[in-house]
């Protein structure tokens, strides 16, 4: 009953794959949203807070047909990604990462933001009269202070994309080995008689995941808390 | 404004609006310690904000050594990290996630390397924190953070030394503790240190030259003794608290007694007994509050410190209280009594009285600047 299939197997290694590449693409992109958002005053400022937030309100069959229009093969920013530069999501797994990717990306920008109001500003002037250049500051105050609320937004995107459904089989449909993740072969599996113990199989490795995933980021926000607080 | 021909060490000249009213100060420093003192929210923080560069006045100068950081006339404003003006703050401001050693050694990191100043053994001697080193901020003590605080300034080799009610968030007892740091600070370092107060026995313990600010202007200037001394500026210098302060040498222990005998260019006072070699030079407050006046010596009083002065001045305030300043033997002393004994006794300016101070009104917040040497007890007298 364990013994997993070569195409359970392979839905395993792909989610995995889809899902860390997803959230350590949108780590800086993330962070420096985060930043211009929390501290930012600029016009237009409230526009990229909406913008940001899209994919956690739109159905996310919509996003997946935005993702397809902008980045499929013919695609306004797809055709030239792929004709200059050679990266081509269509119907691959950067695709899926690239939907993962953006469905998580407001949760993550959302807690490092929370984090970031409410690091003390007093801090960072202290660290200004003792030499340091906004740079060094950000560097050596703010972010190891803002880092319990990086990692949680880590672990949201990066569980986020373990459980992306809609977009990625909207953008990139559900090709094994390429599309399908643990979501979608579950799914698949269960419209063929027969396959609901691969389904099963399949939710409870998503679930041991998810668990191992929960139960590491407790552990570093925590360290992270600890130690922001100063114990 | 012009710089002046010798610049002196630290100039700063401040217009911006902060509310309710406008903060417009300005002054010099030549070195020690310099109090900017008034009450809360008279803008003395600002002030100190702007010398440290944490935000643009709406028009400054404010130069050190010479080198102007900011200059809103010509549009120039060096920012904070590169004016290396060192800022202890009233909450100490430690950074949570390192420990002491790591704070203390975080403004080293980014001093220039050709920057004098002291090593990190000299300053942690200083303060006494070898002991912290390992700690966490969250582990200390409010004593201990302030001065690790203080030590975390120093090390990064500063020109000034910003010290903005560093005492203000700790007990009595801490405060009392905390004290001879500071003034070990402003004997040894060769730093000039520019200390904001609403204490005036702070004040009048540490400061060399003091700035009275009030709602924003600076009401007064100048040397610490002879700001204290001014009648006109009691309402401001708080009137609890308010007192001359007095240069004077030790010159005999009463061991029968457990007294110490202090010589005043006024003549001799009699103390609690005081731990210190007979030679010792003291600054010695005396509280207004703590003045008697006789027209005669008096006889069958329990008063032991009598001195002969003659009233120079006299400020009818508000009320039933009376400000009065007496020359004893060319030191100032302020008394205060009520409108009717000024009446009763005819106390006018001229006439020569005797004060009256009890021995026990020199407790241990009268004191001040102890330093052995007969050479600068001398340079005490002259600074008092």
């Amino acid at each position: 009953m364990l013994s997993f299939s070569p195409e359970e197997l392979t839905a395993i290694k792909l989610s995995l794959r889809v899902g860390f590449w997803a959230m350590l693409t949108s780590l800086p992109v993330a962070l420096l949203v985060a930043m211009l958002l929390a501290r930012g005053r600029f016009w237009g400022r409230s526009l990229l807070n909406v913008f940001v937030h899209l994919p956690l309100v739109m159905p996310p069959v919509v996003t997946g047909y935005i993702l397809l229009i902008l980045f499929g093969r013919r695609g306004a920013l797809g055709a030239p990604l792929a004709d200059y530069l050679g990266i081509v999501f269509a119907f691959r797994w950067t695709g899926a990462a690239l939907a993962s990717a953006v469905m998580g990306f407001p949760l993550m920008v959302r807690s490092m933001r929370l984090s970031i109001d409410a690091v003390d500003r007093r801090l960072e002037d202290a660290a200004a009269t003792l030499g340091a250049n906004r740079a060094w500051v950000w560097l050596t105050v703010t972010l190891p202070l803002i880092l319990p609320g990086v990692v949680a937004g880590m672990i949201l995107s990066f569980a986020r994309a373990l459980g992306e459904f809609g977009a990625t089989i909207t953008f990139v449909s559900n090709i094994p080995g390429e599309t399908q993740t643990l979501p979608t072969a579950i799914y698949t599996f269960l419209q063929v008689p027969g396959g609901e113990v691969g389904a099963f199989r399949l939710t409870l490795v998503a679930i041991a995941i998810s668990v191992a995933a929960l139960f590491a980021s407790e552990a570093i926000a925590q360290r992270a808390s600890r130690r922001a607080a100063g114990l | 404004m012009a710089p002046h021909l010798a610049s002196p060490m630290l100039s700063v000249s401040i217009t911006h609006r902060l509310g309710a009213f406008t903060l417009d100060a300005e002054f010099d420093s030549e070195g020690g310690l310099t109090a900017l003192f008034g009450r809360s929210g008279a803008g003395k923080t600002s002030l100190v904000n702007a010398i440290a560069g944490l935000y643009r006045p709406n028009r400054g100068y404010v130069a050190i050594d010479g080198e102007v950081l900011t200059d809103t006339a010509i549009g120039r404003f060096v920012p904070a990290h590169r004016r290396r003006v060192g800022y202890v703050f009233q909450e100490g401001r430690l950074f949570p996630h390192l420990n002491v050693r790591q704070n203390l050694a975080y403004g080293r990191w980014f001093a220039p390397k050709t920057a004098t100043g002291s090593e990190f053994d000299q300053v942690i001697g200083l303060l006494g924190i070898e002991h912290l080193l390992s700690r966490r901020p969250a582990n200390l003590s409010g004593g201990e953070k302030q001065r690790v605080a203080i030590g975390r300034a120093l090390l990064a080799r500063p020109r000034v030394l910003i010290m903005d009610e560093p005492l203000a968030s700790l007990d009595e007892d801490r405060r009392h503790e905390i004290l001879p740091y500071i003034e070990r600070l402003r004997d040894e370092m060769r730093v000039p240190i520019v200390y904001v107060s609403h204490s005036i026995s702070e004040v009048a313990r540490l400061a060399t030259t003091l700035v009275v600010l009030s709602e924003g202007q600076v009401a007064a200037i100048g040397p610490t003794a002879e700001i204290m001394g001014r009648l006109d500026l009691f309402p401001l210098t708080g009137r609890a608290e308010a007192g001359a302060i007095l240069a004077t040498r030790v010159v005999a222990h009463d061991r029968a007694f457990g007294l110490t005998v202090l010589q005043t260019a006024a003549g001799e006072l009699r103390v609690p007994s005081l731990d210190l070699p007979v030679g010792t030079a003291l600054r010695v407050r005396i509280r207004a509050r703590d003045v008697m006046i006789a027209l005669s010596p008096p006889e069958g009083l329990s008063a032991l410190n009598v001195l002969p002065s003659t009233i120079a001045e006299i400020a009818a305030g508000e009320g039933p209280i009376v400000q009065m300043r007496l020359d004893c033997g060319g030191e100032p002393l302020i008394a205060r009594l009520t409108r009717r004994s000024v009446e009763t006794l005819s106390l006018v300016p001229g006439l020569k009285v005797h004060a009256l101070i009890k021995s026990i009104a020199f407790d241990h917040h009268a004191f001040a600047g102890a330093s052995p040497s007969a050479a600068s007890s001398d340079a005490e007298i002259a600074e008092g």
